[in-house]
C-alpha cells in the first residue's frame, strides 16, 4: 500500500496524536463520562491506522510489528483476567476489591475500584487486536510470513 | 421521533438489500455503511450515548479495513451458484425462517408485557452509583455487576483474532 499526497501527510501529522490523546482519555474517564474501554481502544487503533494509511505501508512490514501488537492484547486479555481472579482475596470472582481498601470519592477519577482498571486493560487489548486485524488483512499480502 | 424512527429503519433495510446484491464488492461496503451509520443515529435518538459512541467508531475503522482489503484484492463479486444449489438455498432459508417464527411466536407468549420487566435486578442496577462509585452507570453496570459477560466478550475478541491469524498464516501452512 502506497503513501497519500503531501496534504494528507501533513494532515494526519496533525489528527492522530489528537485521536491517541482522545482514545486514552476515553478510556481512563469511561467510569465518568459516556464511552469506555472498548470504544477508546477502537480509537487508538484508529490513529495507527490513519498513520498507515498516509505514510504507506513499507515500515510496517516486518514481523516486530504484528508480534507487539499480539503481545500487547495478550497481556491486555491477561490483565483483565488477572482483575477478575484477584477478587478472590475477598471471597468471590470479580469482587470489586479496591473498592474497600482505596475508596474514593465518587466522581472523581480516582474512584470505582476496579472499573477504571477493567476499563484499561480492555482498552489496551481492544486496540491491539483491530490493529493486528487491520495489518493482517489490509497490508501483509496473503499467505505473506506473518 | 417515531416517524424518524422508522425513515432510518426503512433506509437500514434498503442499505442491507443493496448491499447483498451488488456485484461490485465496493458499492456494498458502502451500503454497509449506510446500515451502520443509520443505527448510530437510532442510538442517538434513543438516548444511548454509550453504545453510539462504540457504533460510529466501530463502523468507521470496519468500512476502513473493508475498503483497504478491497483495493489490495478485487472489486467484483465472483461467487456463481448453480440452479439446484440456488433452490436448496431458498428452501433451507424458508424452512428455517418457518421454524424460527412458529417457536418464536410459542415463546412470546410466556413473556411478560412490554414495560413490566420481571429482572429483579434491575432494581439493584439503579444504586449502582452508591455501590460501585461510578458515575457512569452504564460503567458500573458491565465492569461490576455484569463483568463476567464482559470477560467474554474479550475472549471472544481475543479468539476472532488468533483465528485471522491463524488462518492467514504461513509457516507450518501445506501448499
Amino acid at each position: 500500500m502506497r503513501g497519500m499526497t503531501l496534504i494528507v501527510k501533513c494532515i494526519t501529522q496533525l489528527m492522530a496524536p489528537s485521536i491517541l490523546v482522545l482514545g486514552i482519555y476515553v478510556v481512563f474517564h469511561g467510569h465518568l463520562t459516556p464511552g469506555g474501554g472498548f470504544a477508546g481502544g477502537v480509537l487508538m487503533a484508529g490513529s495507527f491506522v490513519l498513520l498507515i494509511l498516509a505514510y504507506g505501508s513499507d515500515k510496517v512490514k516486518s514481523d516486530s510489528f504484528k508480534n507487539r501488537a499480539s503481545l500487547l492484547e495478550s497481556l491486555g486479555i491477561f490483565l483483565f483476567l488477572f482483575i477478575a481472579i484477584m477478587g478472590f482475596l475477598q471471597g468471590s470472582f470479580f469482587k470489586n476489591v479496591f473498592n474497600e481498601w482505596l475508596p474514593g470519592e465518587s466522581g472523581e477519577l480516582w474512584s470505582a475500584g476496579i472499573i477504571p482498571l477493567c476499563n484499561i486493560a480492555i482498552g489496551v487489548e481492544v486496540a491491539a487486536a483491530l490493529f493486528a486485524i487491520f495489518i493482517t488483512l489490509a497490508v501483509l499480502k496473503f499467505g505473506e510470513k506473518l | 421521533m417515531l416517524t424518524s424512527l422508522i425513515l432510518l429503519i426503512v433506509l437500514m433495510i434498503f442499505g442491507a438489500i443493496i448491499a447483498l446484491e451488488s456485484k461490485d464488492l465496493l458499492s456494498g461496503i458502502i451500503s454497509l455503511g449506510i446500515v451502520g451509520f443509520a443505527l448510530t443515529i437510532i442510538f442517538l435518538l434513543l438516548h444511548a450515548p454509550d453504545l453510539a459512541i462504540v457504533q460510529i467508531i466501530i463502523e468507521t475503522l470496519t468500512l476502513v479495513i473493508l475498503i483497504a482489503a478491497v483495493l489490495k484484492t478485487t472489486r467484483k463479486d465472483t461467487s456463481e451458484e448453480f440452479g439446484l444449489q440456488k433452490v436448496l438455498l431458498w428452501g433451507a432459508c424458508i424452512c428455517f425462517a418457518g421454524v424460527f417464527m412458529w417457536k418464536f411466536l410459542t415463546i412470546l407468549n410466556h413473556l411478560p408485557p412490554f414495560g413490566s420487566p420481571e429482572l429483579r435486578m434491575s432494581l439493584a442496577y439503579l444504586n449502582g452509583t452508591a455501590q460501585t462509585g461510578a458515575m457512569n452507570l452504564v460503567a458500573a453496570v458491565i465492569l461490576d455487576f455484569r463483568a463476567y459477560d464482559t470477560l467474554g466478550e474479550a475472549t471472544v475478541l481475543f479468539t476472532s483474532v488468533a483465528g485471522i491469524i491463524a488462518v492467514l498464516r504461513k509457516v507450518g501452512r501445506k501448499t
